[in-house]
């Protein structure tokens, strides 16, 4: 029963045979099957001997560069989606381009791609403009109905009797077998054009990309800058199609430049960076994708691209998440026990310095947790070497338990008196200077404590002319009594 | 004039071919009125491209499901989309919120990286001869009819295909009757909807759980982009027409069903893919909405706005 309507059918058989042609994995990858000795391969890749591997690396150094490049204004001026839309509005034109020219023509292709991504941009603006229409529906509407329109022409191409149009699909993921050294002219032309165009108009690009309404009062033409960048961007696209395809031309507009936005802020630096980026995940990709059986170009070097992005985004040192996250938990642990210790010193003061060791409960007290919480901060103290723990039975007969006495090190001594010192000089400072009630201070002295540094301290101490005395009434230790060290006399004896 | 209605009648000629054709049309009517359901309140709340980005990012979970599974069962691959598809939604949500990353970059980095490490598994897996990546691209509603029959009480009772997209299409349908206070409250008024005591986040996730449920039974069809098209033209049309949100959500039937047909006859007519056809069909529809649409129509638009302005140009003086 099936039959007859099969043969009907053409349209689906052509689906189905499409598909199997469009297998663009096969045609993409560029290693030979017989070819399986992979450390050969990567040495006869590295050495560059080979002159089509030649090609096939610059091309994809230079796509990397170029759409680094042009990925720093992009992804500044909020168009990722733009570029994306942008890639796949070229469809149309290239199937155009080759019904015109009836071959594989890349200048005719090239021509016929730029052209329809402008008509898809002037629509997105003219949508935007004249309708009630959001930009982001506009965009998608664009990008839907200009990918429809390619892929039926050319699967329209397809049945036509003219030989030799297996190629187009290559355009939908990219492929590295057709790249000759007739396709890397495009590519130089797009860099140098990129190039001559950041260096000339740098400024101008830089001020109307950050500030458009100053820009326009200072007179640039900031619609025509504008039209510029699209110019650029619509060139690097459309040289870009053949290896990295329609689909994912957009991410290597988008993803390198990210990465150098999260290693540095300055414009010059994240173009260069992310030219670098972008040509090292091209020429990582071509090189996976030559050692790979049947990766496609295209998807590998966007994925090396991403691995790149998380690694910075991870690890890059100054602000990576995970060396922040380990710098915020030490800084975390410090003023722990930096709080611990002046705690300590809190409770040798209101027992106003009679011994060197006080218990563990009088501490548990005054920080108002539990004993075993209070235990766990001991032994980081101990650990750390700022305090000592001796078992001392409080009576011999009592049935209580011995009680646990600490007492500081000097070391441990020094950091507790340096912080009650940071402490009440900054409450002195607020209620002197800066004309803060005195029962408003605490809070605040008890973050800045732990971050403002000895020259600061100084400085509130000239600015304060040496004070003796904070808000409270408490005594202010002095540098003197903290190199002095260890309960020395005058602090005892004097308060 | 003769050509033309031979050509319209062409699908319909014998009765193989009718109800050949017959199951395809209900197909697209399905795949386009579930999408068109999600993407009037996708569209409303301005995350159109989201629709897009989810669309991408279930690829990855769709091959991890089948090279799990060795199979392309819907179960599995409906969990592995889904998932796929909310990992995407909560990486672009997360690197929008915590990192230095404005939104469209966020959004743009995250999908094309999801698709395309759903191709490179896809192509590491050498005997994936069911999935090509081309049907992620087109889709292949035009195989709706050869999926496997079901029967009923010993009644002929569809197929499989028609079958899954029935239960997804009536679940879009359930939850937006059901939920539609709560939708329509916090697409247009978050605060509102705040201070009346709906869970906002839990609402906007149920709204993209629904998006990547559609999203995923559609893709076999229309495939990965033109899922977007589906989603996007029903509402954009139909607010040139109504102004209301429930006519614009009613008119979503009308709109499916003359992209089905439409879609058929040109891909007949043309020797197009159904999908794409379907696409364009909506594009055709689009136009005049615009142009002439009684509600904010270009050319409708223009004199009203004339006479807007010239009014507040006399009160101005």
């Amino acid at each position: 029963m099936f039959l007859p309507i099969w043969k009907k059918l053409k349209y689906m058989l052509l689906i189905l045979v499409l598909s199997k042609e469009a297998s663009v994995l096969k045609a993409a990858q560029i290693s030979s099957e017989s070819d399986k000795d992979w450390i050969n391969q990567a040495i006869r890749f590295w050495t560059f001997t080979d002159p089509s591997i030649q090609i096939i690396a610059l091309g994809a150094i230079l796509i990397g560069i170029n759409c680094g490049l042009m990925g720093g204004y992009v992804v500044s001026r909020r168009l990722s989606m733009f570029g994306d839309t942008l890639s796949h509005a070229v469809l149309p034109g290239i199937a155009v381009g080759f019904m015109f020219s009836q071959s594989k023509n890349e200048a005719v292709l090239m021509i016929g791609a730029t052209l329809s991504g402008f008509l898809g941009v002037g629509i997105i603006s003219l949508l935007k403009r004249h309708t009630k229409m959001k930009e982001d529906s506009a965009m998608g509407l664009v990008l839907s109905g200009f990918y429809a329109l390619g892929i039926c022409l050319i699967t329209y191409l397809q049945q036509s009797p003219n030989g030799g149009t297996s190629g187009l699909e290559s355009y939908l993921f990219g492929s590295l077998v057709g790249l000759s050294d007739r396709d890397l002219v495009p590519l130089c032309f797009c860099l140098s054009l990129i190039i001559i165009c950041f260096i000339l108009l740098n400024k101008e690009l830089l001020l109307s990309g950050f500030d458009p309404s100053f820009a326009r009062s200072v007179g640039l033409p900031v619609d025509i800058l504008q039209f510029c960048i699209w110019i650029l961007m619509a060139f690097c696209i459309v040289s870009s199609l053949q290896v990295i395809g329609v689909v994912l031309v957009s991410a290597l507009l988008i993803i390198p430049a990210a990465t150098a936005g999260l290693l540095t802020y300055r414009m010059s630096q994240i173009l260069v960076y992310s030219g670098i980026l972008g040509a090292l995940s091209g020429i990582v990709g071509c090189f996976l994708s030559f050692m790979g059986e049947r990766l496609p170009a295209g998807p590998v070097i966007v994925l090396c691209s991403t691995l790149l992005f998380l690694a910075v985004l991870f690890f890059s040192p100054a602000r990576g998440i995970l060396p922040s996250w380990f710098r915020t938990r030490r800084r975390g642990q410090r003023i722990r026990f930096e709080n611990t210790l002046k705690a300590c010193y809190q409770v040798l003061e209101s027992r106003s310095f009679s011994s060197q060791s006080f218990p563990q409960t009088a501490l548990a007290q005054r920080r108002g947790k539990s004993d075993a919480e209070i235990e766990k901060e001991i032994g980081v103290l101990i650990r750390e070497g700022y305090a000592t723990r001796q078992e001392f039975p409080t009576e011999q007969k009592s049935e209580l338990p011995s009680e646990t006495m600490v007492s500081l090190t000097p070391s441990g001594w020094e950091i507790a008196s340096r912080m009650i010192r940071n402490h009440r000089l900054w409450e002195l400072y607020l209620t002197k200077e800066a004309s803060y009630a005195p029962d408003h201070v605490h809070d605040d002295a008890e973050k800045i404590e732990h971050i403002i540094g000895e020259k600061t301290v100084r400085q509130i101490e000239r600015i304060l002319d040496n004070p003796q005395r904070d808000p409270h009434g408490k005594p202010i230790p002095s540098q003197d009594d903290i190199d002095r060290g260890w309960l020395s006399p005058p602090l005892v004896a004097d308060k | 004039m003769l050509d033309f209605a031979e050509a319209l009648l062409d699908p319909w000629s014998t009765r193989e071919q009718v109800i050949w054709n017959l199951q395809i049309v209900f197909m697209g009517m399905m795949v386009s009125l579930s999408c068109g359901l999600v993407g009037c309140f996708v569209v409303v709340r301005r995350m159109a491209l989201l629709g897009d980005a989810v669309s991408h990012g279930v690829l990855p979970g769709i091959v991890t499901a089948y090279l799990i599974t060795d199979s392309l069962s819907i179960g599995p691959v409906w969990i592995g989309a889904c998932l796929a598809g909310l990992g995407c939604g909560a990486s672009i949500e997360w690197l929008r919120t915590k990192t230095p990353l404005r939104e469209d970059a966020a959004m743009g980095l995250t999908f094309t990286s999801f698709f395309a490490l759903g191709i490179v598994l896809l192509s590491l897996e050498a005997g994936a001869t069911h999935l090509d990546p081309a049907c992620f691209l087109y889709g292949e509603i035009g195989l709706t009819p050869l999926s496997p029959k079901l029967e009923l009480w010993g009644l002929p009772s569809g197929n499989q295909a028609l079958w899954n997209m029935g239960v997804v299409c009536l679940t879009t349908m359930i939850s937006v009757i059901v939920f539609y206070r709560f939708l329509l409250v916090t697409s247009f008024d978050c605060s509102l909807a705040r201070s009346l005591g709906m869970p906002v986040i839990w609402i906007q996730y149920g709204l993209m759980l629904l998006l990547a449920l559609v999203v995923v039974a559609s893709f076999e069809s229309v495939g990965v982009i033109l899922v977007l098209a589906m989603m996007i033209l029903p509402p954009v049309s139909s607010a040139f027409l109504f102004h209301r949100l429930p006519s614009i959500l009613m008119c979503c039937l009308p709109l499916s069903i003359f992209y089905s047909v439409a879609g058929l006859q040109l891909a007949y007519s043309m020797n197009f893919p159904i999908s794409a056809s379907m696409a364009l069909a909506g594009i055709v529809i689009f136009l005049p909405c615009c142009l002439l649409g009684p509600n904010g129509g270009v050319l409708t638009n223009s004199k009203k706005l004339k006479t807007r302005k010239s009014s507040r140009d006399l009160s101005a003086n």
